[in-house]
């Protein structure tokens, strides 16, 4: 089996972790930027992490043959700091120029306040500006309902913004419809009790179709199973799909996607 | 796949989840205290499980979402418990 690990924080993930991935099939990984579990001080901190994983999670990466792509952003979980969030989003468009960097991501909401959705705004922006692929998390829980429809809201006012070139990631049943509906991208994220497990990951794409959804295991510092792309492809066989099928979900559509970025390289 | 393999599949692990949403039910009820929003959006989700309909696990997701439209001023702080605290006033 082989397939394409869209969204792993492997920054805080153990080296082992990339030796079970490759051996498990994986053969590319890409990295949204991320909170870090606490917030950081500076914009200094956020060049710090753009270099992580622009430069050190790469090399970590190739020890095992795995090609690592990243995405850069401040995360909404820090963008209350709207001054802080201007002065990461200034430093943006320099690692841009990074050959590994496929675009804006993941930005989004958390709580669904005035200043996230302002910041939000302003990477769409960007991404604009600079034509990038976009990666967008939606928020947890109670909040993502809500959220899923103010970040619908954002990308269709602005007229630049192409769906087909927008993932929208974490849905769950009730947000999947109207992001596929809307025209972009949908990701399901497996996580052990938020988001989804497999067994409802695959209830999803037999309901919504396999077209344009992605699944990805979101590993972080939390409860998380870097495997669980995987996993969800054992389950699918265990349900009578195919193995053709099973490739299309967990190699093929990631590849699609991601390949409008003409970096994104499988050797 | 067919209803009989899907109960082949799947049967245990939902009678296992089933048993422990009771077994949740009388430890909150053994306990002391009143309990809060959390508890009133759990009992209020329950009967949407009877439903003939199909869409029950989105259905669940909607009564455990916050209704409300428009963005907040700031929030308390990050995280989500995963129910809407303005059930009690809605
Ligand atoms: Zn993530």
């Amino acid at each position: 089996m082989r397939y394409i690990e869209p969204h792993a924080h492997m920054v805080s993930r153990i080296t082992d972790d990339y030796e079970a991935m490759r051996l498990a099939g994986c053969v590319a990984i890409c990295e949204p930027a991320f909170w870090a579990g606490f917030d950081r001080s500076s914009a200094a901190g956020f060049y710090d992490y753009f270099c992580q994983l622009t430069d050190y999670e790469p090399k970590r990466a190739a020890k095992f043959s795995l090609p690592h792509y990243s995405w850069l952003c401040i995360n909404p979980k820090e963008s209350e700091d709207m001054g802080l969030a201007r002065d990461v989003l200034g430093l943006i468009p320099e690692f841009l120029q990074r050959s590994n960097v496929l675009g804006i991501g993941e930005i989004g909401l958390n709580k669904n306040t005035r200043n996230e959705l302002r910041i939000l705004e302003e990477h769409v922006d960007l991404a604009a500006r600079y034509d990038q692929l976009i990666l967008v998390h939606t928020p947890h829980l109670e909040d993502k309902l809500k959220g899923t429809n103010l970040i619908l809201d954002v990308l269709r006012a602005d007229s630049r913004i192409k769906p087909g070139r927008v993932i929208i990631d974490h849905v769950e049943e009730h947000t999947v419809e109207r992001v596929l509906d809307a025209g972009f991208w949908a990701g399901i994220t497996l996580y052990p009790e938020s988001k989804a497990t497999p067994a409802r990951a695959i209830d999803m794409v037999e309901r919504a179709g396999m077209k344009n959804i992605w699944l990805n295991c979101a590993c972080d510092w939390g409860r998380s199973e870097p495997l669980a792309v995987p996993r969800t492809a054992i389950e699918m066989s265990r349900r009578g799909h195919s193995r053709e099928a099973i490739d299309h979900l967990v190699y093929g559509n990631p590849l699609r996607f991601l390949s409008q970025n003409p970096r994104f390289q499988i050797p | 796949m067919t209803r009989e393999q899907v109960l082949d599949l799947y049967f245990m692990d939902a009678r296992c989840k089933l048993i422990e949403l009771a077994a949740f039910l009388d430890r909150v009820d053994r306990s002391d205290g009143e309990g809060d929003f959390r508890l009133q959006s759990l009992r209020m989700a329950l009967p949407l499980l009877s439903s003939s309909e199909a869409g029950r696990a989105k259905a669940v997701l909607e009564a455990l979402s916050d209704p409300t439209l428009e963005p907040i001023p700031s929030a308390n702080g990050k995280g989500a418990c995963g129910a809407w605290p303005g059930i009690v006033s809605h």
